[in-house]
Formats: C-alpha cells, sequence, structure tokens
C-alpha cells in the first residue's frame, strides 16, 4: 500500500509526457494546414487543434480513450450492426475483435499449458527424456519461434483448418515452452532431505507427486502460467496478421494500411487490457491458491 | 590491568534510541552512560531485543541516537567514521563472493587510496596475523565457515584503526571452532593493543574475552551493570575452570536474571 | 489378479517395452511387405531390431570399446533402416510404412535412453557426451520428418523434408545473409544496445531516488507484460519502412524488462554489506562500483538474456507491418504468400542460429563475470 502515491505520481508523470509529446509531434501538420489555407494560428490554437485531429501522428489519451468507447460500447449500443440492434456483436467493435483473440488466446493456452505440464512430469521421472528433450526446450526459449507463425496458419489454412484453431495453435506452443521449464524447475523443488522423508514413509511415487512435487511446484507454475499467457496473446495477435479474419492484430495491421492512428491505438490498448487482465487473473488465482495452501500470507 | 586514566576512547552520556514503528515506539537504547578506556576490551552481553547491537551500531555511525551524547575518540561518531577510527565485524563473514580472499582484504584500503604496493603489503600482514597465509587466491566459497570469519577480521584490521567494533562475530559457528577463534582474537589483542567493543550472548566467551562486561536488559535497552574483570591479561583456554572465571560469569547471570526480572 | 498384472507390468524395465514395441512394429512392417517389390526394407529394419535388442543387454555390462562399438552398431543399424525406408517406401504401402517408421522411432530412443544411461564422465568428455543425447535425439526427429515426408509424400507447399531446406540454405546464402544484416545486426542489435543501455542508466538515475523507484517498479513490471510488440504498426509509421522503426519497437519492447532487472539488481546487495561501506565512508560512486554493480550483474545478466530473445522477435514481427523488400520477417511473410515454405523454413533457421548465438555469448559472458554466483559455481 505503501507503493500507491508513488505509483500514482510515476503513472500521472507518463501521462503529462504523453500529452507533452502531443504538440510537438503533430503541430507540423497543422502548420502545413495553416499555410495552405492562408491563415495564421496562435499558439493556443495551434496545442487544442493538435489534441484534437482525426489522424494525428500521436493522439491525445483522452482522444485514445475516446476512441476506446466509441469502439466498444457505442458502437455496441446505437451502432447500425451493433449488438443492441441486430443481437450479434459488430465487425466494427473492439469487443467482437477482442473476443476472437481472447478465444483463440484462452483455448491455446490451455492446450500449451496442459501439454507443458505433461512433458514436465515426463522430463521428471525419465532420465532420456531429460537428456534428450529437456535441452531443446530450454534452448527454443532463446529462438524467435514466433517467425512459424505465419507459415503455421497458411499452411494449416490450405489443408482446410481455420479460424480458432490455428491461432491457437500458435498460442498454445508460445505458452508451451515456458511452463515445460517452469514446471521442471518446480517438480524438482523439493530438496533431498524432503524426498528421503518420503522414503522413510515408504510413501509410492504417485503419493510423492501428490503430496511432495506437485504441492511444492505450485509457486513456479503459476510464475510460468503469467509468462504462458502473456506470450499466448502475443502469438495470437501475430497469428491474426497473416489471415485477416477478425481480431485485435487484424486491427492493428489494417490501421496501419489506411493510416487510422487512432484505430491502431485503441487496438493497442484493448490488447494491453486483455494482458493485464489475463495475467491479473492467474496473478488472483495464484494468490487465492498459494494462502490456501499456506505457501503465501 | 591498565590505567584508564588517560581521555576515553569512546564515551556515552544517557544515550537513548527511540525506533518509530507502525505498533508504536520501541525504546532501543534508554539511558546509556558509558566510558571505554583505550586498549580495553569490553564485551556487550544480553538477551535479544536488550540493544547491544544498536549500541554497536550507534558507536559505529549506522544509526543515530535520539537523545544523549556519544564521542569516538573525542569526535563525534560521524567525524570518526570518517576518519576511519574502527573497522566492524558483523555476524556474518559478508566478504564479496567475485573477489579473493585478498580482493576482499584490500578493498577498504582500496576505497581508502592506499597505493597498491601499500595494499599488498598490509594485505599480507593481516592475513598472516589471522593465519590465513596461503589463501589469498581462494575466493570466499571455498574456504570454511570460520576461515571466512577469519578473513573477515583480518579486513577489518587492515587499515590500522585503533577500535575494533565486533558484533557476535562467532554467532553463527560452531563451538569448537569458536574456542580457537577466541584464542586467536586475544592473542590478536595482546599483540596489536587495539580496543575492542564485542557483542555476545555467550557468557563463558564475554567472560573469557573482556577486561570489562557490560550486561544489557531489554524493553527499554538499558546497561544493568558493568563488570570489571580481576583476570589477567594473558589467558590460557583453561582460566576457565579457575575460581575466578566462575564467580565473574556468576555476577554476570546473576546480571541478566536481574535485568530479565525488572522487565 | 489384476495386482499380480500391475507387479508384473512395474517390474518389467523399460527396455522392454521399447524392444519389444520395435520388434512388433518390424514384424508388421515385414509381414505386410512380404509379397511386396521391396523386401529388403523390411529385412534392413528386422536385422536392426535383433542387433538392438542384444545389444541392450550386452551394454549393461560392458565397457570401453566395447560400448563405443555397440553404440556405432546401433546407429548403422539405424542408418540402414532409414535408407531402407526412404529408398524403398514410395512403392510399399501405409501399413510398412507406419511399422518402420515406429520402429525407427522406437530404436532413436532407444539409442537415447541408452546414452542417458551412460555413466557421467568427469570434465569436456562429459560435456560432450551431455551435449550427444539431445544431439541424437534431434537427429533422429530431422529423420523421421525426412523419412515421413518423402515416404508419405507431403505436398512440399504443407512440409518441405529437412534435405530440401539444407540445400535452400546453401544455394541462398546471400539473400538469408542480406535479411539477416538488415533484420538482425541493423534492426535488432542496434535497438537492443540502445535499450539496454538507456535503461541501465535509467536505473541509475532511478536508484538514487527511493520514490522513484517505488513507483517505477510496478508500472515497469506491469509494462513487461504488456504486448509491447503491438507498437510495431506506430513505430513504422513514425520512422518509416527501414530498420530505424524495428530498432524503435526492440528498444521499447527490452527497455522496461532491462530496466526492472536492473533496479532490482541495484537494490540486491546485502544491508550488511552496505554498512560495511558506510564504516569505511565509502562516496556513493566507490560503493557503487565496489559493491552494488558487481552484486547486481546476475540480475543484469538476466535482463540482458531476456532482452536478446526479445529483441530478434521484435525486429520480426516489427517488419510483418511493413519492410523494404529484404529482412526475415519480409522474406518469411513473402515466401509463405508464394507457398515457398523451403525458403521459409532456411530464414527460421537462421533466425534460430543468431538468436540461440545472441543468447549464448550473453550465457557464456555471464559465466565468465559472475562465476562467484551460486547458480554459476560448480559446473
Amino acid at each position: 500500500m505503501k507503493s500507491v502515491l508513488p505509483v500514482l505520481t510515476v503513472t500521472l508523470t507518463l501521462i503529462a509526457l504523453w500529452y507533452a509529446a502531443v504538440v510537438p509531434m503533430n503541430a507540423q501538420w497543422e502548420r502545413d494546414q495553416a499555410t495552405r489555407g492562408g491563415y495564421t494560428l496562435t499558439n493556443a490554437e495551434l496545442i487544442s487543434r493538435t489534441m484534437t485531429q482525426s489522424r494525428p501522428r500521436l493522439p491525445a489519451p483522452h482522444q485514445v480513450v475516446g476512441e476506446l468507447w466509441a469502439s466498444t460500447w457505442v458502437e455496441e449500443r446505437h451502432g447500425r450492426r451493433g449488438w443492441w440492434n441486430t443481437g450479434s456483436l459488430s465487425n466494427r467493435s473492439l469487443v467482437y475483435h477482442g473476443w476472437v483473440t481472447l478465444s483463440a488466446t484462452f483455448l491455446g493456452f490451455v492446450i500449451g499449458t496442459g501439454l507443458g505440464v505433461a512433458l514436465a512430469v515426463g522430463i521428471v521421472y525419465n532420465r532420456a527424456m531429460d537428456a534428450s528433450v529437456m535441452p531443446w526446450a530450454i534452448a527454443s526459449q532463446t529462438i524467435p519461434i514466433i517467425a512459424l507463425a505465419p507459415m503455421i496458419i497458411v499452411v494449416l489454412n490450405s489443408v482446410g483448418i481455420s479460424g480458432l484453431l490455428p491461432k491457437a495453435v500458435i498460442a498454445a506452443y508460445l505458452s508451451f515452452f515456458p511452463v515445460v521449464v517452469g514446471m521442471v524447475k518446480g517438480l524438482r523443488a523439493p530438496d533431498a532431505m524432503q524426498l528421503d522423508q518420503m522414503k522413510t514413509w515408504n510413501a509410492s511415487g504417485v503419493q510423492g507427486f501428490l503430496k511432495l512435487r506437485l504441492p511444492s511446484s505450485m509457486p513456479y507454475f503459476f510464475a510460468s502460467m503469467k509468462i504462458g499467457i502473456a506470450a499466448a496473446l502475443v502469438g495470437t495477435i501475430v497469428g491474426e496478421l497473416p489471415v485477416q479474419q477478425g481480431g485485435l492484430g487484424v486491427r492493428l495491421l489494417s490501421g496501419s494500411y489506411f493510416g487510422q492512428t487512432l484505430q491502431i491505438w485503441a487496438a493497442l490498448f484493448a490488447a494491453a487490457i486483455l494482458a493485464a487482465t489475463l495475467v491479473g487473473v492467474v496473478g488472483l488465482i495464484q494468490r487465492v491458491t498459494l494462502r490456501r495452501m499456506g505457501l503465501a500470507p | 590491568m591498565r590505567d584508564t586514566v588517560d581521555a576515553p576512547v569512546i564515551q556515552a552520556q544517557d544515550l537513548c534510541l527511540t525506533f518509530t514503528t507502525n505498533d508504536g515506539p520501541v525504546h532501543a537504547l534508554k539511558d546509556v552512560t558509558l566510558s571505554i578506556g583505550k586498549g580495553d576490551f569490553v564485551s556487550f552481553i544480553g538477551p535479544s531485543g536488550c540493544g547491544k547491537t544498536t549500541l554497536l551500531r550507534v558507536i559505529a555511525d549506522l544509526e543515530q541516537p535520539t537523545a544523549g551524547t556519544i564521542t569516538v575518540n573525542g569526535m563525534t561518531p560521524d567525524a570518526a567514521r570518517k576518519a576511519r577510527a574502527y573497522g566492524y565485524v558483523f555476524q556474518a563473514a559478508g566478504l564479496y563472493p567475485w573477489r579473493t580472499i585478498e580482493g576482499n582484504v584490500t578493498l577498504p584500503l582500496e576505497i581508502m587510496g592506499y597505493s597498491r604496493e601499500e595494499r599488498q603489503r598490509r594485505a599480507a600482514r593481516v592475513l598472516e596475523l589471522v593465519e590465513l597465509k596461503g589463501f589469498e587466491r581462494k575466493f570466499p566459497w571455498q574456504l570454511s565457515g570460520g576461515m571466512q570469519q577469519r578473513a573477515s577480521i583480518a579486513r577489518a584490521l587492515a587499515f590500522d584503526a585503533d577500535i575494533l567494533l565486533m558484533d557476535e562475530p562467532f554467532g553463527a559457528l560452531d563451538e569448537i571452532v569458536r574456542d580457537r577463534l577466541n584464542e586467536e582474537v586475544l592473542k590478536l589483542w595482546a599483540r596489536t593493543e587495539k580496543t575492542i567493543c564485542f557483542v555476545t550472548h555467550s557468557i563463558p566467551e564475554a567472560v573469557y574475552l573482556s577486561t570489562k562486561i557490560v550486561v544489557m536488559s531489554p524493553r527499554p535497552g538499558r546497561i544493568t551493570d558493568i563488570i570489571d574483570s580481576p583476570l589477567p591479561r594473558e589467558r590460557p583456554l583453561d582460566i576457565r575452570d579457575s575460581p575466578e572465571f566462575i564467580d565473574i560469569a556468576h555476577r554476570v547471570r546473576e546480571g541478566l536474571r536481574a535485568g530479565h526480572i525488572d522487565a | 489378479m489384476i495386482r499380480l498384472l500391475a507387479e508384473v507390468i512395474t517390474s518389467m524395465h523399460a527396455g522392454f517395452w521399447q524392444k519389444g514395441g520395435m520388434i512388433v512394429a518390424l514384424g508388421y512392417a515385414l509381414w505386410r511387405s512380404y509379397g511386396g517389390e521391396q523386401p529388403l526394407a523390411a529385412i534392413l529394419g528386422v536385422t536392426a531390431a535383433i542387433v538392438l535388442a542384444t545389444m541392450h543387454e550386452t551394454l549393461r555390462r560392458r565397457a570401453g570399446l566395447a560400448l563405443a562399438l555397440n553404440l556405432t552398431g546401433i546407429a548403422l543399424a539405424l542408418a540402414l533402416a532409414g535408407q531402407g525406408l526412404v529408398s524403398a517406401l514410395p512403392l510399399a504401402d501405409t501399413g510398412t510404412v507406419a511399422g518402420l517408421m515406429v520402429s525407427i522411432w522406437l530404436g532413436g530412443w532407444m539409442l537415447v535412453a541408452m546414452l542417458a544411461d551412460l555413466p557421467r564422465r568427469p570434465g569436456l568428455a562429459g560435456r560432450l557426451q551431455g551435449l550427444l543425447t539431445p544431439l541424437v535425439f534431434g537427429v533422429t526427429l530431422i529423420w523421421l520428418w525426412e523419412a515421413a515426408v518423402r515416404a508419405l509424400s507431403v505436398p512440399r507447399v504443407i512440409l518441405p523434408p529437412p534435405s530440401m531446406i539444407g540445400t535452400r540454405l546453401v544455394s541462398a546464402t546471400d539473400i538469408l545473409w542480406v535479411d539477416l544484416v538488415q533484420t538482425f545486426v541493423k534492426g535488432a542489435l542496434s535497438g537492443f544496445a540502445i535499450g539496454c543501455g538507456a535503461a541501465i542508466v535509467f536505473a541509475l538515475v532511478v536508484d538514487r531516488f527511493g520514490f522513484l523507484r517505488r513507483g517505477l517498479l510496478p508500472v515497469g513490471n506491469f509494462l513487461a507484460a504488456l504486448p509491447i510488440i503491438g507498437t510495431a504498426p506506430i513505430f513504422v509509421m513514425w520512422f518509416g519502412f527501414d530498420w530505424p522503426s524495428k530498432a524503435a519497437v526492440v528498444v521499447a519492447m527490452v527497455f522496461f524488462p532491462m530496466l526492472v532487472n536492473t533496479v532490482q539488481g541495484l537494490a540486491a546487495s546485502e544491508p550488511m554489506q552496505r554498512d560495511l561501506m558506510r564504516t569505511w565512508s565509502a562516496s556513493w560512486v566507490q560503493a557503487l562500483i565496489f559493491l552494488r554493480l558487481p552484486a547486481a550483474m546476475p540480475f543484469i545478466f538476466n535482463g540482458l538474456k531476456i532482452s536478446a530473445t526479445l529483441a530478434l522477435i521484435g525486429a520480426i514481427v516489427a517488419e510483418f507491418f511493413g519492410s523494404p523488400t529484404r529482412g526475415m520477417g519480409f522474406r518469411i511473410s513473402t515466401e509463405v504468400g508464394r507457398l515457398q515454405l523451403d525458403m521459409v523454413w532456411a530464414e527460421i533457421t537462421m533466425a534460430a542460429l543468431a538468436g540461440s548465438a545472441f543468447y549464448g555469448f550473453w550465457a557464456l559472458l555471464e559465466r565468465r563475470v559472475t562465476f562467484w554466483h551460486p547458480s554459476q559455481r560448480g559446473r
């Protein structure tokens, strides 16, 4: 709680810096307009105009918030194609595109985490898997596997798999490796003394797993899930670029095609809000679970 | 016994230190008055929370007293610190893992701007003093706990301050190593004639080492007894079985108990 | 009864299943190709299986030369089986292909299991031994890929065989090099240098002011978790299609992870050690140089390693939003569009090599600089 004031100050400073940057970034265009139109601008006019352009180089914070509001609530409530009027989400609203991205992210994350945990258990209990697979799992963290994304999308599309699944595949393999590495570390967290103690109680392998290894891996599990879900979101967004069938990635790309800066910024913020929510939800589950297990205060 | 007629090295008068915490003020030190002469070996003993470490930290200018006065070598602790008047040994060795033993010992000298030759000369001398000759090139984590603590004493000795402040330096070591190091500290003290302030919670250690034992008690941290030891400066280990030794130990124990009942 | 069965199952050595599975798979393949035109493959496969089955037992008892001979024998047998598979199989039926592939997989896996079971030698030999197992595993996978693609005649627009990718890697070196320079050297490296350098300098400033540190750490941690890569279209708009916009994306991506790590690192020295610095009345700069920077090194290197991977990712993905007609991301997206998948894979291989080399550089430097840290000792 002690950090509320500093965090608030830093956040406000960042927003102030943003506002301060808006004027010089957008001023040139206004001046050009003025010269072309043959009128002169006072400084006050110049500043107020830089904050209200429709295609600014750098939109002001309130413009981004306005665009976010317009492309969510206003679009769905009042828009011709909005949910209020048609009963289905408008394809011009960020609610729709956010949902497309979220569903693929979530599906991929669940698949990737499940497979990752399974592989981690295999690695911990099988020496051959440890020696052969683990180095690759670690090495794969150092390479830009996201470069595979466009190919996976196009190839899966060409064999008739399209829509949610290809993006989920990318999200899955991006969240897969952090989970494997984190879970292996977690399942190996019990020290020799604790493992020996299990042995003195003549505990079976399954008991040792359920009562010792699995509980001690939980902090690692949640830490890697946080990384995994953020990576899954990035994977989905990048996976949306080659085949444009909706999603925040598409909003980013089409915004940059048509110079719709406000659309880009709104999509970027929607993605950021989504990421923060997802990581926040995992963090919340982590807090509750660890507290119940007595691993956190 | 030496005469302590000349000006005391450390002089505290009605020293108070109060920490403000969420649970209200904590009186770590209350009305501490103490005078330590040159060449004294003073032990501070008491249960945890009695302020013995805090007092040492006040002397070292690591904490500021809230009331009262204290002088070190006739100066304020701040000025004494800047004049590099003392070496400080913590409970853990606190050596830098990225420096060799020699590199650790020369570190304060480097900070104080000694020349390279001088640094090496002094390091060789103090490492010999603590019997770590031949380990100059080793890293701290390659040494045992006792050896690490000896290296940290060497580091405190390296810049020839005449006061040595030791905060439970052997608290984390086992009894056998501790006995040996106690003997060595006594030898070191005899050879270098430094003034040593030594915090401990072991009665035999305090009695064996000190010329003056300061018994403290908690809540508020204060001095309950100051005992001048009649033991000679030359102390073989078996002095601990002599009746004088047992008498002093008894008095210390009484002092600790009295402080406990008060609280 | 069930309990008895369970006991029998658990008492069997894992090798049993591998051997048994392999023999069954090969037997099936042999049976299916009995009347076929190319029984050679199956015969070779069965030989391999017998060699493997006998050698696994002897391996446990013997050592030294015999061991090396056995391993060579197994590798050779595997090679023969694979060769038979590759040359024979367009003619054979799917069942045979599947049988042989399963036997290759089980054989390769057996070799891996044996290698993993070997006692670890000390020193360099042990390190090489540690590399051998994943290498054999990787080769088995690539081989299975090659064999499967050829035998099942997988269209090249879906999955090209590794040999074709290898050929492309050699024949298209000039293009790959141009792309590497554009994306890795100009985009990723410059962005990495600017971003990490700025973050470290800024961290030193932040560190002097406790208020700023308490405020910036949570904000930095929060920002580091966001999909910053989404800023790519904005930077492309601001700095144009060429590498400066890629470098800018990389700067934005690496700045906060690096800042957070450095600030944490600067706070990592123990209070006792800082007190010690005070008793020597060391100045801020002296305490920084002698204590806090060395103590921060594990954190700084952690940040550098995270940033190293982020840098290449940022540079490649930013090119998906617009680039000149060169660069890894550009090549990947256009060649995918032209269905030249061998080129895409070659480009991905280059990206993987560059990425792991860059990461490896920092990891090696870390080992030299932070040799004293518990995580680096005793390796």
